[in-house]
């Protein structure tokens, strides 16, 4: 029992520290930091403590230089003296000006990084939050909603609340809370909405960091929501060729008169989901019939697209089963599995290319691909007559030895029935 | 004149005859027409060494045809093979043939050597005939590991690395081994043209030379009749080796033709994904299946025992036990003598069940796919 709580002991101890290990050590003789921890209040007490998971910490950058104050000196009245510029916590509406102190100066904070940005705060004034802040709107965010306050971590930190797989929930502490919302005019489900979307899946499931989050789109300092006519920029920084096909489609001037929004129209904006071929077409989950009825060219045009795509994953199918079952088979087809990756390639162009909501390259396309898949599939079939000739010929072939191993059987016993 | 021939047996005659009045064949007639074979319970087991001979044939035959087309690069290495196999005919039953060969080869070999050791048939006056099958062994062994990374697939890419690590480990040249088995610090291009050149050159040369030892030991001092047998006291019948012996032989031959026409039309040997150097190992990397219980016992040892690392005490573990087999005619006093010897006998099994529990938990326990 006692080696049982002995290890349990060690096993609790080293869980300690490598908790612990994230965390760096505060510095002595700093009388902030010691009377505050030494307080043991609820209301003071946490900051000093968290102070040691702050990056700023790492720098050099202690209390006073955002709270003022005399931190060498014991003596709470004169360690908090205003005349040695103690400001005490600061106003929610001074807080962007108080970080801007140093993260606006270039000279200085070139000291710590010679290439990190120093126009946060002109930038944070240009967004929703700034001008409200402005106005006098005190629950809006400010440098400290989404950074954290006293333990303010570097946005590499993967344990950041600016880490690009937790902004969403940064952002979604004010955006996703309806009470704390109201009265602003917007909308409280978009935390719920982007976390259904593709772009999420692709952050959290896959790990590609890259996938947009709240902070892409919207920008993160200057935070604002792009308009109608932005919107397809704002998706163009990612998906370039689909904007350049779309800006060429004539869905770029109709939609511009019917004031819709590019992209969103149809994918949607917070909740971008999977896409798949049955969004274009005629059918019933097509998008294109939202607004092209059966008798308009639109409608021909979408039907025809769609048919172009149908056949050519049809025919990709096809072949993929068929080299699929002679690859199970034991059949040697990965050159034919390596070319018919063009027919995907294809297949994958011509579904870029729907956003030009032109039959004809489309078509093009599908064609390319139907024609590369068709010769795969033969392939395919040739080695599955490749296989049958090889089954016939072995079971001749063994026919064959086994009347030679009979010939010579009866031979042994000719010999043996002579010898005896 | 000469009169004219009347059947085919007179043209053997006649063929026969113009052969003698040029070459004296006298000498190698008397020993076909002696050559006899004791028959006994365990002669089943004389079949295997010839069947090992027919596979090894059947390797040579298929190895010259792969070598027409194979080209020994990592450039082109993998294309040659996937050319054999799906553009050159029949290439892919010469492939597959030669793949499942070698494998039998080994299967049978591994069969007529402990059939050799356990009716003692290594004891005096036939320690040079088992010194030089050893010899064999390790030759086969050492083909199978050289083929295994000449279609430089992924599996035998990092199965090679593996291995060479391993080698890696032998005391004292251990790094200098890898070194020259690589041609340089890693598995590349230049380890594939020294495996090549070491499996249709080096490997055959010491082969033909030792076989052709092996055959003529055999030869001198027949085969051999186990102790208990001789002890008994009562006369070991026998067969003559030709025909009788030789016709039964050849239904054995024929029946694993038709086994490896079988295993290559219905299980044709694989050919894998494309070595990649940069790509990181794939799961489930294993050697083939007569280096497993090996492999598995590495996995098994410690990283460290004591001061030594634990895959360098594997490795002369293994090594020692090779000794042992090598010199096993030489240790085993009393089958020399014509004495039951238990403790070889039972040696012998714990080095079988040893090799075939670990291989078995090679494949089957967790991790081991």
């Amino acid at each position: 029992m006692r080696r049982v709580r002995l290890a349990v002991s060690a096993l609790a101890a080293l869980l300690l520290l490598a908790g612990g290990a994230a965390a760096q050590k505060l510095p002595e003789g700093n009388s902030c930091i010691e009377c505050h921890r030494a307080l043991g209040d609820p209301r003071v007490t946490p900051p000093a403590e968290k102070f040691a998971q702050d990056v700023h910490l790492a720098k050099g950058i202690l209390c006073q230089n955002c709270h003022g104050g005399d931190p060498a000196n014991s003596d709470m009245q004169g360690a908090m003296n205003p005349r040695k510029g103690f400001i005490g916590k600061p106003k929610h509406q001074a807080i962007p000006q108080l970080c801007g102190k140093c993260h606006s100066d270039a000279a200085y904070m070139k000291r710590f990084n010679p290439t990190i940005r120093v126009d946060q705060v002109q930038e944070y004034y240009t967004s929703v939050h700034g001008k409200l802040l402005r106005q006098g709107d005190q629950k809006v965010a400010t440098c400290i909603s989404c950074h954290s306050v006293h333990n303010i971590r570097a946005i590499k930190d993967q344990q950041a609340w600016t880490y690009p797989v937790k902004v969403v929930d940064t952002c979604g502490r004010c955006h996703g809370d309806a009470a704390y919302m109201k009265g602003y005019k917007v909308s409280t489900d978009v935390v719920e909405k982007y976390k259904r979307s593709v772009h999420y899946e692709a952050l959290t499931k896959k790990g590609d960091l890259s996938a947009p989050t709240c902070n892409v789109c919207h920008g993160n300092h200057g935070a604002t929501p792009p308009g109608v006519n932005s919107v397809a920029n704002v998706c163009g920084t990612c998906h370039s060729l689909t904007e350049e096909m779309f800006n060429k489609s004539p869905h770029k001037k109709a939609f511009a008169a019917m004031d819709l929004p590019a992209c969103v129209t149809c994918h949607s904006n917070h909740e971008v989901r999977k896409t798949s071929d049955d969004l274009v077409g005629t059918g019933e989950k097509a998008l294109c019939v939202n607004c092209h009825d059966p008798k308009s060219a639109g409608y021909q045009k979408a039907g025809a697209i769609r048919a172009s795509l149908d056949e050519l994953g049809g025919a990709l199918q096809r072949a993929a089963a068929i080299l699929t079952q002679a690859e199970k088979a034991g059949m040697e087809v990965s050159q034919a599995k390596f070319e018919l990756r063009g027919a995907a390639d294809n297949l994958l162009k011509a579904r870029a290319e729907v956003h030009l909501f032109d039959p004809a390259p489309v078509r093009k396309l599908a064609e390319e691909g139907v024609q590369i898949a068709n010769k795969m599939y033969a392939k395919g079939e040739q080695a599955l007559a490749d296989l049958r000739f090889r089954h016939r010929g072995l079971w001749i072939s063994v026919g064959i030895i086994l009347v030679a191993i009979l010939g010579l059987v009866l031979k042994i016993r000719e010999i043996d029935r002579r010898q005896a | 004149m000469t009169p004219r021939p009347r059947s085919w047996r007179d043209l053997v005659r006649a063929a026969d005859a113009w052969v003698q009045e040029r070459v004296d064949l006298s000498g190698i007639r008397e020993v076909i027409r002696h050559k006899v074979v004791p028959v006994h319970r365990h002669t089943l087991w004389y079949y295997f060494g010839g069947m090992t001979l027919f596979l090894f044939g059947i390797q040579v035959c298929t190895g010259i045809l792969l070598l027409l087309y194979y080209r020994p690069s990592a450039e082109e290495a993998y294309e040659s093979v996937q050319f054999i196999m799906t553009e050159v005919q029949f290439g892919w039953l010469i492939r597959s043939i030669h793949s499942w060969s070698a494998n039998l080869m080994i299967a049978t070999l591994m069969i007529h050597l402990f059939s050799v050791y356990f009716l003692q048939a290594y004891r005096k006056p036939r320690e040079l005939t088992w010194v030089s099958g050893m010899f064999l062994f390790g030759l086969a062994l050492t083909f199978g590991f050289s083929g295994y990374l000449l279609p430089w697939n992924e599996l035998a890419y990092f199965a090679t690395k593996v291995g060479t690590d391993v080698a890696g480990q032998v005391p004292l040249v251990g790094p200098l081994l890898t070194r020259v088995l690589r041609g340089g610090e890693d598995v590349t291009g230049a380890t594939l043209s020294r495996f090549y050149g070491i499996h249709v050159a080096i490997l055959p040369a010491f082969t033909t030379a030792i076989l052709g030892v092996h055959l003529f030991l055999v030869q001198q001092q027949g085969m051999s009749v186990p102790p208990a047998i001789e002890r008994s006291g009562r006369p070991v019948p026998s067969m003559p080796f030709v025909p009788n012996f030789l016709l039964r032989d050849l239904v054995g031959w024929l029946s694993a033709l038709a086994v490896l026409g079988g295993l290559a039309a219905y299980f044709p040997w694989e050919l894998g994904v494309k070595a990649d150097p940069f790509a990181p190992a794939p799961a489930g990397i294993r050697p083939e299946w007569y280096f497993m219980y090996m492999f598995q016992t590495l996995k098994y040892l410690p990283a460290k025992i004591g001061p030594v690392d634990g895959e360098m005490v594997g490795v002369m573990g293994f090594g020692l036990g090779g000794l042992f087999l090598l010199l096993v005619p030489f240790l085993d006093r009393r089958s020399a003598r014509g004495e039951k010897s238990p403790l070889f006998f039972w040696i012998g099994v714990g080095i079988v069940t040893y090799m075939v529990v670990l291989s078995a938990l090679g494949y089957l326990a967790p991790g081991g796919k």
